[in-house]
């Protein structure tokens, strides 16, 4: 047996007994979640005018709750069309579960979340397990990362703009009787300009034919030359003249009452020196030698200071993020603590707290 | 043709753009260019979508190394892709109860919901996590105090690292003559003043170049729209 | 002992990571914060408005950066809906949008429950487009969101009336991990329209760079878990429920403690790291000689 296959083999041998301890000492169990399903009921009614107003004006045809209490009102009577229900899933808590269960059978197990927890602490111990080295199991998530993401960042584009934005101007019926009953279905007296994104984005999609892709470069300038636009104003708008403004400040800083402040005027002090001093090391037209030089090299001196600060934020940032993981697997998962007081009280081994 | 068209398009959409910014009576036009722009990255994220599968086949059609791996990216991408279009498991809108394609793509409860909760959420953020590991490997590694510079940098990353803790609160003791020397307004002023002066001019410098390239792009002297070809 | 510490496998450092920051989860360490000045400025701006004013929400972030990032949102989520601030929510990431939706639901509605949608918050949902869609909100909001998340025209929306573009509203809160966040909303939005103040919280990642607006074009940062740990304080002292912190506003103080002991194993490793290269330097001038 190689050291690799060893090490594999005592990790899962642990985690295998680690998770039957977890059973025996939590008789709830652990990785369970729980929803609650809610019946909608929807019937439609026609909303008249309100009683002593114009007879004639005009009525609203609209859906509301079966039962709810905007049927009660006068001017409200239901349409011939039939009730439509469904049943509307939410997660609660194990916590909140067990409460309710005992006389209500809308709170119940989930085997689809439940399951899904399960595969969530999968694929996090499966990209974490690189840590070790590059295995298969990781590759196996990174593979479906890449398809997942591909896909859900398409479809996010799809019905939120792209549904709204472009194929609804071009046929305004077809997506009213589909996907977004709440528009009017008429066409705006300007709906042949949409027109031209549809044929920009026809093209754009031409680029995965091996022969159409010239054509992808039309629609390709009008992306490049929009960003351009927008960038040339905002950087020197918010980037260059704001942060010019912004850096004038006072050497003899005062507070409210006027009175010198030492503490913001040395600060200000710096800031400038190190705007400067940076600028001058960034500027290449001169050569960086003598006082231009030495004043180049404090200028090295501020960036240094300002990468020093940036990398301690960002590891703060990245420990953060492996907290959140590592709550997940104890809190959501394992159920060894709960922060949230979502589930079981505390188990054996973590009960002192 | 190849050329001069595109170059005029970008020509054109920019220049209007930078006009319509300085004369409000032509900021509708701007905003159309606009609408049309985030059409076009909706459309960008189809592209994508079309060009990893067309990848993802080439790869396996030629049995090239690892070809079992594109074949699972291909099914939870397909896999994702039905979910999510033809919105199974979801439920109407309450207020359009007769247009089931009217609901959410994204409900928690549907198939599409549950791929977003428990597959791209965990591993994403479990990558991003991961760096936690190998910033603590390169701290022992890489950070060496070899000159004035490095001295520098590990300095201040030393002070903002502890000055962010909770621990910083001993400082506290310090009494209010002495308050300016607590760890906590030490790296208070540090990221205000000393960091702040040289992120102002670094963020100068790239808005000069953003601006810079900008132009370029808008008189034709670059077209990174035309490629290699 | 040295060529010991030389040939470390860089794995121990991975495991002495893990338990740093494993250990204080598992036994959570008691700490309490200071607020910063930033964090204060940033409360300041959502306290200081009357309640009742129009605020625009937009979640720029994925799962990816939640760890960081959620507290903050519940915390400002919080603050606002006990103002009883009319909420404008947007994403310009599409996971934003789902995000924005739990976070009403388990924090909004259950400290408001009387919010009414359409008319106390409303969900605009993502749109893809980037910068591109801040640069119409700011002008236009119309041309881009036809309809809320619901399906729902916007002139159906009673809080959508005489809003035509985000110009209308009293502040910006952005929360943000990278491109498109609150660079781009400096850019495109807070800075030409300065009427609106803008606060943003952000990843440890970009925080620096942020810095440069404040104050100007950015009123309030809450830079990465130390910024929502900083809020969590703040609000929970100044609108606790029944006396006592607000569960959902524990998240950001609970991460402090794995921070802790994460980044004195970092200072720690930081410091080995150096002490073995100056032994190694001297090792070599001796050999030298």
């Amino acid at each position: 047996m190689s050291r690799s296959t060893m090490v594999w083999l005592v990790v899962f041998l642990l985690g295998a007994a680690g998770l039957a301890t977890n059973l025996v000492v939590r008789p709830k169990g652990f990785g369970l979640a729980y929803v609650h399903d809610e019946p909608v009921r929807r019937v439609e009614v026609t909303v008249g005018p309100p009683i002593g107003a114009d007879a004639n004006e005009p009525t609203e045809t609209k859906w509301v709750e079966a039962g709810g209490p905007e049927l009660d009102r006068p001017n409200v009577s239901r349409t011939t069309t039939p009730e439509v229900s469904w049943i509307e899933e939410s997660q609660v808590t194990p916590a909140k579960a067990w409460d309710e269960m005992q006389g209500d059978p809308s709170y119940r197990l989930s085997l689809k979340h439940t399951l899904g927890i399960w595969v969530a602490a999968f694929f996090t111990l499966a990209v974490l397990s690189f840590l070790w080295r590059d295995n298969p199991v990781y590759k196996f998530a990174e593979s479906v990362i890449v398809g997942v993401s591909a896909a859900y960042w398409m479809l996010n584009a799809f019905w939120a703009t792209l549904v709204p934005n472009l194929i609804q101007p071009l046929f305004p019926k077809f997506v009213q009787s589909w996907a977004m009953p709440g528009t009017t279905g008429e066409a705006s007296d300007f709906w042949f300009v949409t027109l031209v994104p549809l044929t920009f984005a026809v093209m754009l999609l031409l680029r995965l034919s091996p022969k159409g892709g010239w054509i992808a470069a039309w629609p390709l300038a009008f992306v490049i030359g929009t960003t351009a636009g927008m960038k040339l104003v905002s950087h020197v708008q918010a980037d260059f003249l704001s942060m010019l403004s912004g850096s004038v400040l006072p050497l003899y800083a005062t507070d409210a009452q006027g009175r010198f402040e030492l503490g913001t005027s040395i600060g200000n002090f710096v800031l400038i020196v190190g705007l400067l001093s940076v600028l001058t090391y960034f500027f290449f037209s001169v050569e960086h030698r003598g006082t231009i030089g030495k004043f180049a090299r404090l200028g090295v001196w501020f960036l240094m200071v300002s990468f020093g600060a940036a990398f301690a934020f960002t590891v703060m940032g990245r420990i953060t993020l492996l907290s959140e993981r590592l709550e997940f697997l104890f809190s959501d998962w394992l159920w060894l603590i709960d922060p949230k007081g979502a589930h079981t009280a505390m188990g054996l081994l973590f009960s002192i707290r | 043709m190849k050329r001069a068209v595109p170059t005029l398009i970008a020509a054109t959409v920019g220049f209007v753009l930078v006009i319509a910014f300085f004369i409000p009576a032509t900021q509708s036009w701007g905003e159309t260019a606009v609408v049309w722009f985030n059409i076009l990255a909706g459309v960008a994220f189809i592209l994508g979508g079309g060009n990893l599968v067309k990848v993802q086949l080439e790869t396996i059609s030629a049995r090239r190394k690892g070809y079992g791996y594109a074949i699972v990216t291909l099914a939870a991408f397909f896999a994702m892709l039905a979910f999510g279009l033809l919105k199974i498991g979801v439920h109407p809108q309450a207020q359009y109860p007769l247009h089931p394609w009217a609901g959410p793509h994204d409900a928690p409860s549907s198939p599409f919901g549950w791929m977003y909760e428990y597959i791209f959420s965990p591993i994403t953020a479990t990558m991003f996590a991961s760096l936690a590991f190998y910033v603590a490997s390169a701290a022992f590694r890489a950070f060496r105090a070899k000159n004035v510079e490095a001295i520098l940098l590990l300095g201040t990353a030393f002070l903002v690292l502890v000055g962010n803790t909770a621990i910083a609160r001993i400082t506290d003791a310090l009494p209010e003559s002495l308050a300016f020397l607590r760890l906590d307004s030490i790296v208070a002023n540090l990221m205000t003043y000393l960091s702040t002066g040289a992120w102002r001019a670094i963020t100068i410098g790239i808005a000069i170049g953003v601006a810079a390239t900008s132009l370029r792009v808008l008189l034709g002297i670059d077209r990174p729209y035309l490629g290699r070809t | 002992m040295l060529k010991f510490l030389e040939q470390l496998d860089r794995r121990v450092a991975f495991l002495l990571m893990g338990l740093a920051v494993a250990i204080p989860i598992l036994f959570p360490l008691p700490l309490s914060y200071k607020p910063s000045p930033l964090a204060q400025s940033a409360f300041d701006a959502i306290d200081r408005l009357p309640d009742g004013s129009k605020v625009v929400f937009s979640f720029d972030y994925d799962p990816a950066s939640s760890g960081e990032l959620q507290p903050m949102s519940n915390a400002l989520v919080y603050h606002c809906a006990r103002k009883r601030h009319k909420l404008y929510f947007m994403a310009l990431w599409a996971p934003g949008k789902t995000i924005c939706t739990e976070t009403i639901a388990t924090v909004l509605l259950k400290y408001r429950p009387d919010a009414a949608y359409g008319e106390d918050y409303v969900e605009l949902g993502y749109q893809s487009g980037n910068e591109g869609v801040i640069k119409i909100a700011a002008t236009d909001l119309r041309q881009q969101y036809k309809t809320d998340i619901k399906g729902t025209p916007l002139e159906a929306i009673p809080m959508m009336e005489g809003v035509n573009n985000l110009q209308a509203m009293d502040l910006l809160i952005t929360i943000s991990a990278g491109y498109p966040g609150s660079k781009e909303w400096v850019q495109y939005f807070s800075t030409p329209f300065p009427r609106t103040r803008m606060i943003t919280g952000t990843t440890g990642v970009q925080s620096v760079s942020l810095y440069p607006y404040i104050p100007n074009q950015i009123a309030g940062m809450l830079g990465a878990i130390k910024g929502a740990a900083e809020y969590e304080t703040i609000v929970n002292e100044q609108y606790p429920v029944n006396g006592k912190p607000v569960p959902e506003l524990g998240e950001g103080q609970r991460r402090m403690g794995p921070q802790l002991v994460a980044h004195m194993l970092m200072v720690s490793l930081i410091l080995l790291g150096n002490a073995i290269f100056f032994m190694q330097r001297k090792a070599r001038r001796e050999g030298r000689r």
